[in-house]
């Protein structure tokens, strides 16, 4: 029938145009959301601000040694967000502060992805009770809120800047082992993993060639709105005394000393928390912005 | 459905078993000798010696760890290492405290997400629909914390309308539910709006239309109940995430909850109240997903039909 | 206008206008349908057909889609005049629609029961235990068992759900039924029944029908008259007769050709050469012409105007304006 004809038209386009063209076209849905546009520039000018925190404000100088004659100065044009309560610069602490907020939530999910990713992708290739072993075990730490577990594992190693991310790293592992065993799942019966088998290519290969790649999306996707997860984290940590300790500058770190100073001075506990949501407002924007671009589907 | 709810208990058993496992093999990780930390730095060895063995400390990993459990099913989670006073009633104590912060907290994000969520779908793209959107996205981008003492800066120092923190009389509670619940809010209007927004494309509610069913009924009616049940899910969730989060703003408010306890314990090591903290709230959250599953279960015929085979 | 007449389109046109440009779904189309006449609406996959269907229930939705001109005159009314709430009334009561996908087309969380009752309520002036004493009725009209009124759509096969669905559509005893691919989702064992059922019923409450198919089988065993649409126009309208045993357009004669046959002995079908266009970018003149064995160049500049060749026997094709020259046959 003059349908079915149609219908192979169709798909023969798309195989044509699928792996060539794939990147190219999560790139052009994506840069036609403008918000999720406006999200990755704001995430560029963090970026890059960050990296140049060492040009825009002396470490020693203003960003730890104390003034405290001028302490909890209000904004003025030689110091925009005003000092804190030891009269540091506040701006300039935010920019440092950002450093370190990026490194921990990136390498935070990193560690999840990858042992989640691993964890995942073992069950989900292997399938079986090694499946349903690992999967137990992540079911059990889903039942901990995953604060609570970061919390946990702090209290118990110490607070400091690598606990704080193998903590909140481990308490995102079982998010990614979840995505990435459904993507294994639904692609290890797919002919071409038969095919890579055929011709004689060893699990690792399989899985390191063929199914991570199918399963990076819904990854890409999540690991966006984790980093957003793990500054949170971070700043909830460090503010109950738990994360970066003073004096580093660190946002939640910042907003926890400020407290005492909340009738008095409103500048030291405003402008860190706007920090911490404008950073996470662009990952959220660039995260939705991504899950849109990468599967049209999802898109009303 | 009995039968259900039962073979549910049980499966919480194994669940409840692992969680503290975990939390019990984390808290082990602590330094320092417990006994010692009771005794004081200034304790003689041998006293400190007798202790250890007294708390059983020295024997293998597996029988301290049941050991504990056999003694945290009879309520005995130990005494704190600081005031002496029994861990389980501290915490018994103040646990209320926590749950109706928490639920009032997710009241709020029901009472809002929702309504919002659905009129944002059924009016999609119109004005009312953008702000809710862009409100519900600076609610799940802001810490609540940071919230916390935004709103205290306005309340309480700016207009002195409310407590400023503690436990004074119902409108104490005001500001830290707000708090609370703001990110939940946010985020059970982005799903019940993408839910429902799904939910008003499918076949049935065409039929529905066909039928000549009255828009307004399509929507409370036809979509409302099918979109409502991935939202349940989250709620759920969300009263978990409420749970870990109300530690952050027991702190804000200095809110004599469990979360507060639990960072002061942490402050002054007592292992004993950690565990037993983290281990009634997970504890808690396990009870809450359990609701919600059987929540679900009424909810959809088709998984109810499931379980009664 | 006759008494007997009960829809009469004329020059129905509708958009859905995206981003990505604007898709003439229907393009100017006529369909007269008399009571209790059985009319067959045949076309490829996006020739507009359902859009027709939705545009005669005013469910095309919008955004994106736009109904931009013409009439639907039902029992001397045009419906794109009436209030939507009245629009309403007639909907499920009057004009009722059966979809394509019976497994999609019912509430998940409402019983069957419920869902037949539910339209009863509406239009009729029962209270619920009599709207639900009346969906029994209907569900044991359509072969299933009252006592599963309570059930959920779930337990239920697809067949049975399409029967539900049926059930539905005549709890009113609509004028008219639109049955949009009824079968197609359906195994072909089953189709036959719900089929069956269906022309069964039909006879029985003395219901119009616009039966909506790809299937000339299906046409010539159910349909009183047929409308053949390609690229959103009717290309050709007759009676049965007419069409079957002188089909006239050349895309007509396509179709036939591309049929099994099993008492002519042909050695090999003929599928109809090309593709369906491009709905956002369709061809000028004729839309068939890219395709048409007797395509000129004439074709592509110049649109047909519909022929009536025989009384009742309409088609659309230069061919038969006299404009081009060529001999159609099978």
């Amino acid at each position: 029938m003059t349908s079915s004809i149609a219908e192979k038209r169709d798909i023969t386009s798309k195989n044509k145009n699928k792996k060539r063209s794939q990147w190219a076209e999560v790139w052009r849905r994506l840069r036609k959301n403008k918000m999720a546009m406006v999200g990755l520039g704001i995430l560029i000018i963090l970026i890059v601000s960050a990296l140049s925190a060492p040009l825009i404000a002396d470490y020693e100088d203003v960003v730890i040694k104390q003034d405290l004659i001028n302490k909890l100065e209000e904004p003025s044009l030689e110091h925009i967000f005003g000092k804190d309560e030891f009269g540091r610069d506040i701006f300039a602490r935010i920019i440092w502060g950002a450093r370190v907020s990026l490194v921990v939530g990136i390498v935070a999910v990193g560690i999840s992805v990858i042992s989640g990713g691993t964890l995942g992708a073992v069950a989900g290739y292997y399938g079986g009770k090694l499946d349903t072993v690992i999967m137990r075990i992540m079911d059990i730490f889903l039942a901990i809120p995953s604060i609570l577990l970061a919390i946990a594992i702090v209290s118990a190693l110490g607070p400091s800047i690598i606990n704080l991310m193998i903590a909140i790293g481990i308490s995102y592992v079982p998010t990614y082992a979840r995505i990435v065993r459904a993507s294994v799942l639904s692609i290890r019966e797919q002919e071409f993993i038969e095919a890579a088998k055929a011709i004689g290519a060893s699990d690792f290969r399989i899985i390191l060639r063929h199914i991570i790649p199918n399963a990076l999306a819904p990854v890409i996707v999540q690991g966006t709105l984790g980093v957003a997860g793990a500054i949170l984290s971070t700043a909830g940590l460090s503010f109950i005394g738990l994360g970066i300790q003073p004096p580093a500058p660190e946002w939640g770190a910042m907003l926890s000393t400020s407290r005492a100073y909340l009738r008095y001075a409103w500048h030291v506990t405003t402008f860190p928390g706007v920090a911490i949501m404008i950073t996470i407002l662009a990952l959220n924007l660039l995260g939705d912005g991504l899950r849109d671009a990468l599967d049209p589907r999802l898109k009303q | 459905m009995h039968k259900y709810i039962f073979k549910r208990l049980l499966l919480l058993i194994p669940v409840l078993l692992g969680v503290t496992f975990i939390v019990f093999t984390i808290m082990s990780f602590t330094p320092g000798d417990p006994a010692q930390l009771i005794l004081g730095e200034s304790a003689p060895p041998e006293k400190v010696e007798e202790l250890r063995a007294e708390m059983g400390l020295d024997d293998p990993f597996l029988v301290q760890y049941f050991r504990f459990v056999g003694n945290a099913l009879r309520g005995d989670f130990g005494r704190s290492y600081r005031t002496k006073r029994e861990v389980f009633a501290e915490i018994f104590a103040r646990f209320p405290n926590t749950l109706i912060l928490t639920i009032v907290a997710i009241a709020i994000a029901v009472a809002i997400g929702i309504p919002v969520g659905i009129i944002s779908a059924t009016k999609q793209y119109s004005l009312m629909d953008s702000i809710s959107m862009v409100g519900a996205l600076l609610g799940v981008s802001m810490p609540n914390f940071w919230l916390g003492l935004m709103l205290i800066l306005a309340f309480s120092v700016g207009l002195g309308w409310l407590p400023f923190a503690g436990f004074e009389g119902a409108s104490s509670i005001i500001l830290p539910a707000i708090t609370l619940g703001t990110g939940a809010a946010a985020i059970i209007t982005r799903m019940t709006r993408s839910s429902m927004l799904e939910v008003i494309r499918q076949d049935y509610i065409r039929t529905a239309r066909a039928k000549g069913v009255a828009e307004k009924k399509v929507v409370n009616k036809h979509a409302l109940k099918n979109a409502l049940i991935p939202v349940i899910t989250v709620v759920g969730l969300q009263f978990g995430y409420l749970l870990g989060g109300a530690v952050l703003t027991e702190t804000v408010f200095s809110w004599p909850g469990v979360g507060r306890l639990l960072v002061e314990a942490i402050k002054q090591k007592d292992t004993p109240t950690v565990l037993a903290s983290v281990v009634f709230m997970a504890t808690t959250f396990s009870f809450v997903n359990l609701l919600v599953d059987i929540l679900y279960a009424y909810v959809d015929p088709r998984i109810k039909s499931q379980y009664s085979k | 206008m006759s008494k007997k007449e009960l829809l009469n389109i004329e020059n129905l046109a509708i958009n859905y206008i995206t981003d990505d440009g604007t898709v003439k779904a229907v393009n100017g189309i006529d369909i007269k349908l008399d009571k209790g006449e059985t009319l067959g609406l045949v076309g490829e996959t996006g020739a507009g057909k359902t859009t027709t269907a939705l545009g005669i229930m005013r469910l095309v939705p919008n955004p994106p889609g736009k109904i931009i001109e013409g009439k639907i005159e039902f029992e001397g009314r045009d419906l794109l005049e009436v209030e939507e709430e009245e629009m309403r009334m007639i909907r499920g009561n009057k004009i009722s629609m059966i979809f394509q996908d019976p497994m999609t087309s019912l509430n998940p969380v409402m019983t069957v029961g419920e869902q037949i009752s539910e339209v009863i309520e509406i239009h009729q002036d029962l209270n619920r235990q009599d709207a639900m004493k009346k969906a029994e009725e209907m569900l044991e009209l359509v072969g299933i068992s009252k006592t599963r009124s309570n059930n959920y759509p779930h337990q239920f096969s697809g067949g049975m759900k399409q029967r539900v669905i049926i059930a539905i559509s005549l709890a009113c005893n609509p004028q008219l039924l639109i049955a949009d691919e009824p079968t197609t989702a359906l195994d072909v064992t089953i189709q036959a029944q719900v089929l069956d059922l269906m022309n069964d019923l039909k006879e029985e409450f003395h219901t119009a029908m616009i039966l909506i198919t790809h299937d000339l089988g299906v046409v010539s065993e159910v349909c009183d008259k047929v409308a053949i649409m390609y690229a959103g126009e009717i290309i050709e309208s007759a009676t049965l007769k007419q069409l079957f045993e002188n089909p006239k357009h050349p895309y007509t004669l396509g179709l036939f050709g591309s049929i099994p046959n099993l008492e002519e002995e042909s050695h090999r079908l003929k599928p109809i050469k090309g593709l369906m266009p491009d709905p956002t970018n369709l061809p000028t003149g004729c839309k068939f012409h890219p395709r048409c064995p007797y395509g000129t160049d004439l074709c592509s500049k110049q649109h047909p105007k519909a022929i009536e060749i025989e009384e009742g026997h309409r088609v659309k094709c230069l061919i038969y304006e006299g404009l081009v020259d060529a001999e159609v046959k099978k």
